[in-house]
């Protein structure tokens, strides 16, 4: 036990002894479309502009609250901006199938996939739906929010208008 | 207490050791932690029992450094003790999970830890979920080939966790995937999609029973299409499970089975879906003694809808691994602005039904009862359906906006419950939920959410003769409230008191629950008051009041949470 807590303590300092500053990227996992294709999470791009990545289920209120939410406004957002939002919609085999026909149902404009065994969701180190992040041009991860209360969309705005500037 | 303090002092030494630690030796870490404690103070009226160390824990944090196509991971879980609900195996801390992957355009390799589906799971699926305390993980290896664009091969080997410990049974595995239309040139611009696949997974355990002869080997296999053009697309996986004698299925030599198909249309403003789902005896776990969510190897997913509401989620399905049939339909279609039904901002509606059954078993010959232990069980017939319900729910869910500052949802639901099957119980429990959620914008970051929820059960009777009782079924009825007040992007508030109280227009009801004749609930309060402040990845929230006892589910995986009383903290931070 103590040998363990020395060791997380000698890894910790050795980590500051190397820092700089920088930031993370997008992952490569594996995910699918809702048509059944896998596509890796490393492909992502909108041609230089930001992307918004926001990890959401079928059974998740406020997820589908704030995907609502953005929707209303979302044409206003692309048009001024040029980003893109990518919904990951970590709904398992009991609901995956939900997500096209709930998402089309809803009338939503995103680039929509499925992280069935919440693959990415670990490698992004998202504790809980839902969760967002804002990538910028160069595909860095710039921002993120966890939880989602109304009008957080407009703070996310914001911060993307300061991306394209 | 010590213990929680000094894992605290940790997490945020190195959080803070961290936080601007995005570049280390040419690569990143990254890395998120959550801490949950709670008092627990005794409650008899509620039936929370009084737990002697006052204050328990669960917390974790991993942490990932990644660089180029390298990446190696840790996780630390610590749990002073287990929180109420959770095993208690779990009770320590240590180092729970550590990887290292190597990631190349032909190959991917793990070493350690990992997590991994094939298909629909139903061969195999290696899942965590901290919240529930549910954790399957392989330890071992895990390597994907993708020799032509289309194809991936996956193979697996290892042992699955279990609490601090593994299970015995070693797991074997390989999967292949194919996407005709990548692999097949003048398909590439097809509209017609199809993917096949196949999975074979097999586990070896000693057998050390001292009366029944076990196999040792036991194998399962799969395949699987998915199909789609334009809008349609239908996904169907079948599985076969050699004989496999467990706990479970109380130690008949069957063969088991499963098929679940899943289809769906949808256009723009509409979406339909259909599911079906067939198990017969598919229980298959790393340790064939092993129970509830335990070292399970493969995954059956209930086919009824996830619901959100705790009153919805009040009565939840899990599948039965022992036999089961059942079907989900459900429609979406959004009501355009300017609409009649859509009025000025548009109107969402879902309706959604499930059914779910037992299959049709019969004895082998008149001297040997249905899954007579030593035997071969019984035989069923594929795709057979028995009469017994197991569970029905049929729900409305209407989302309509009033007013640029007024929103709601409203949902009913029909639930049908066989507490005999669900939870070795007395009968079918039938309710009816009413909810209504509305969200009021009162400034542009400032909203007021309205929650109110009602559960009525229905009226019901046990017993012959002068013993009949009538009353309410299970619990008897509830009500709820909730008011959650934020302001964005930092903070909320919320109060809220959900109210046992049976029937009152009825004198015989108010005395009498007929499925929980021991608990006295008539006429409690569960009340409860939180708060919580968010700043970007990181939450903590507080939360003081009482919680009914019920069944959690996130996901397709559920865990009992008892009665308790106190105040629960959590934080959680990613980096």
């Amino acid at each position: 036990m103590k040998k363990l807590f020395t060791t997380i303590i000698l890894v910790s300092l050795v980590m500051v002894g190397f820092s700089q500053s920088g930031e993370s990227s997008i992952p490569s996992i594996d995910i699918k479309t809702t048509n059944g294709k896998t596509v890796n999470s490393s492909t992502f791009s909108n041609d230089g502009k930001p992307m918004v990545i926001s990890f959401w289920a079928t059974w998740c209120k406020p997820c589908v609250r704030e995907l609502s939410n953005i929707a209303e406004v979302y044409e206003t957002w692309v048009d001024e901006t040029g980003v893109k939002l990518i919904a990951i919609s970590i709904d398992d085999a009991r609901s995956m199938s939900r997500v096209a026909p709930f998402t089309n149902g809803k009338g939503w404009d995103y680039e929509i996939y499925i992280d069935t065994n919440s693959d990415l969701k670990r490698a992004m180190n998202v504790p809980n739906v839902p969760h967002t992040f804002l990538i910028d041009g160069e595909g860095k991860i710039v921002y993120q929010h966890t939880s989602y209360s109304d009008g957080d969309e407009k703070q996310l705005y914001e911060k993307i208008k300061k991306l394209v500037e | 207490m010590q213990k929680v303090l000094l894992l605290v002092t940790i997490l945020l030494v190195s959080f803070g050791a961290f936080a601007q630690l995005d570049n280390v030796m040419g690569g990143s870490v990254s890395g998120n932690f959550k801490l949950d404690a709670q008092t627990y103070s005794p409650d008899s009226i509620i039936g929370a029992d009084t737990i002697s160390e006052k204050l328990l824990s669960n917390s974790y944090m991993n942490i990932i450094y990644t660089n180029g196509n390298f990446k190696a991971g840790v996780r630390f879980e610590g749990y002073f003790n287990a929180m109420e609900g959770y095993e208690k195996q779990y009770n320590g801390f240590g180092l729970a999970s550590r990887f290292a992957t190597y990631t190349g355009d032909f190959v991917e390799v793990t070493a350690g830890n990992f997590y991994e589906q094939f298909g629909n799971g139903l061969a195999f699926r290696a899942y965590e979920d901290r919240d529930l305390g549910y954790d399957n993980a392989m330890d071992g290896a895990l390597v994907k080939v993708k020799p032509h664009d289309g194809i991936i091969l996956k193979g697996i080997i290892g042992q699955q966790r279990l609490y601090w410990e593994k299970a015995e049974g070693l797991v074997r595995g390989a999967d292949a995937e194919f996407a005709i239309n990548s692999i097949i040139g003048g398909f590439a611009e097809s509209n017609h999609r199809i993917t096949l696949g196949g999975s074979f997974v097999s586990k070896f355990q000693k057998d050390e029973d001292p009366t029944l002869i076990l196999p040792e080997n036991v194998a399962i296999g799969a395949g699987r299409i998915n199909y789609s053009i334009s809008g349609f697309n239908i996904t169907s996986e079948y599985a076969y499970k050699s004989q496999d004698p467990s706990f479970d299925n109380r130690n008949i030599y069957k063969s088991g089975s499963a098929l679940l198909v899943n289809t769906n249309y949808s256009q723009k403003g509409f979406g339909v879906m259909v599911q079906y789902k067939w198990v017969d005896n598919m229980s298959f776990r790393s340790d064939r003694n092993e129970s509830i969510n335990n070292v399970l190897i493969n995954n059956l997913p209930a086919i009824s809808k996830n619901h959100a509401y705790s009153y919805s989620a009040m009565y939840p399905y899990a599948t039965q691994a022992n036999g089961e049939a059942g079907f989900q339909i459900e429609i979406f279609k959004k009501f355009n602005k300017g609409s009649f039904i859509g009025g000025k901002y548009g109107t969402m509606m879902s309706m959604n039904f499930s059914r779910i059954t037992g299959i049709d078993k019969t004895p082998l010959n008149d001297s040997t009862k249905i899954g007579q232990s030593g035997t071969d069980g019984y035989t069923t017939s594929f795709l057979s359906m028995s009469d017994e319900l197991y569970y029905q729910d049929a729900n409305i869910d209407i989302t309509k906006k009033f007013s640029k500052k007024l929103k709601g949802v409203f949902t009913y639901q029909n639930i049908k419950y066989n507490q005999k099957v669900l939870e070795v119980h007395l009968d079918v429990v039938e309710a009816n939920i009413f909810i209504a959620d509305l969200t009021w914008k009162i400034k542009p970051k400032h909203s007021l959410r309205i929650e109110a929820q009602a559960l009525f059960t229905s009226q019901d009777s046990i017993g012959e003769g002068d013993y009949r009782e009538y009353g309410k079924q299970d619990y008897g009825d509830w009500a709820m409230l909730t008011l959650e007040y934020t302001i964005s992007p930092n903070w909320f508030f919320a109060v809220s008191d959900q109210w046992n109280y049976v029937s009152f227009d009825d004198d015989i009801a108010k005395k009498t629950l007929l499925y929980n004749h021991n608990k006295e609930l008539d006429r409690i309060h569960y009340y409860s008051v939180a708060m919580g402040y968010t700043k970007g990845p990181t939450r903590v929230a507080l939360s003081y009041g009482k919680q009914r006892e019920g069944i959690l589910c996130v996901g397709g995986v559920c865990r009992a949470v008892p009665a308790s009383n106190g105040l629960l903290l959590t934080l959680s931070h990613t980096f």
